[in-house]
């Protein structure tokens, strides 16, 4: 473990906003960018991460010593994200239920094509193929692709096995090679 | 072992997380199955096209104001609870020096201050049993000192 984050831990859990504002400067980035793969756009994910560093601030006496500040605090992000789907899911079934659309599919997430760069035509049609995966299996591929992190540090942040993260990536690769195979006129067989 | 099994060397083959000896080993099997090696090049296909998708970097100000944002929300959350807090000191204050008030005065009929004081007393025996049952069931939580 970094000895900056560790004694930036030990001077917040006694009382120090100073030595939080460290580890919020050490891992801001992290989770921000892990809010917007989970969520799919910047407003929300500016706001859910720098909540759960709030609700990270009020607890931070319950992280053990000698454990790392990082898979606590993304416990945190990753319940606020999973609460803030299922809410925003509910919200649309209802708008769907006020306008008798019925037929129209309910996709809970309004993933925002801004939030990702690159190729414009795959850009768009990989970043909507990942907002239909399970938020179980959206988040190995965020954590893996966007954030590049190795398995060991997935199953960390998971608290899992390293075994539960390659049979995760295993279906979620799975499921998007479905959502962006030949069968559904996607870009995985224009690439040689 | 079946081909199932490979299933996870080969996402660890994919992304370089396997040791020599697991490399060996799906490696050999690779060797043999058409079918293990075709969905390894489907993979990596999908893992070349997911790799050229990044998430989109903000502006500068974003990471600058960024701890000033988190540090006022951490600063009202305080003032919320010290509001809080002093508002319900002020209403009890409030509600008990009204009733006091109430049951004093003679000019208010009997029935309205019978009907005031079984209010409190309904009040308090809600605020009683929803105590308990919390209590009783935080007692039996066998769950309450696990982590999430």
């Amino acid at each position: 473990m970094c000895q900056d984050e560790l004694n930036a831990l030990q001077r917040c859990q006694r009382g120090s906003r100073e030595a939080f504002g460290l580890l919020v400067n050490m891992y801001k980035k992290d989770a921000y960018f892990i809010a917007l793969g989970l969520v799919g756009n910047r407003e929300d994910a500016l706001d859910l991460s720098q909540e759960a560093f709030v609700r990270a601030y009020r607890h931070i006496r319950d992280v053990q010593p000698g454990r790392r500040f990082f898979p606590w605090f993304y416990q945190i992000l990753r319940n606020l994200c999973v609460s803030h789907l299922r809410k925003r899911k509910h919200r649309l079934a209802a708008s769907l239920d006020d306008t008798n659309c019925p037929e129209v599919e309910a996709q809970g997430d309004s993933f925002s094509p801004d939030a990702v760069v690159g190729q414009a035509e795959t850009r768009k049609i990989v970043w909507e193929a990942i907002s239909r995966l399970e938020p179980k299996h959206r988040e190995v591929i965020v954590l893996r692709h966007f954030r590049n992190m190795s398995y060991e540090e997935i199953a960390e942040a998971l608290g899992c096995n390293k075994g539960t993260i390659t049979s995760r990536l295993y279906y979620a690769r799975s499921r998007l090679k479905e959502l962006l195979g030949p069968a559904k006129g996607g870009v995985l067989h224009d690439v040689p | 072992m079946t081909c199932h099994d490979y299933r996870d060397l080969m996402m660890g083959y994919l992304d370089n997380e396997l040791t020599p000896e697991q490399r060996n080993r799906f490696e050999a099997h690779l060797s043999g199955c058409d079918m293990c090696r075709q969905e390894l090049r489907q993979f990596r296909k999908l893992k070349a096209i997911t790799d050229e998708v990044t998430l989109a970097e903000p502006e500068d100000r974003l990471w600058q104001d960024y701890w000033c944002g988190v540090y006022n929300r951490i600063e009202r959350g305080v003032g919320w609870i010290v509001f809080s807090v002093a508002a319900i000191l002020l209403a009890v204050y409030g509600g008990f020096k009204l009733v006091e008030t109430i049951i004093e005065d003679p000019t208010v009929g009997m029935l309205l201050k019978a009907g005031l004081l079984a209010l409190i007393a309904g009040l308090a025996i809600l605020f009683i049993s929803a105590l308990r049952e919390r209590l009783y069931f935080w007692g039996k939580d066998r769950y309450r000192n696990v982590r999430r």
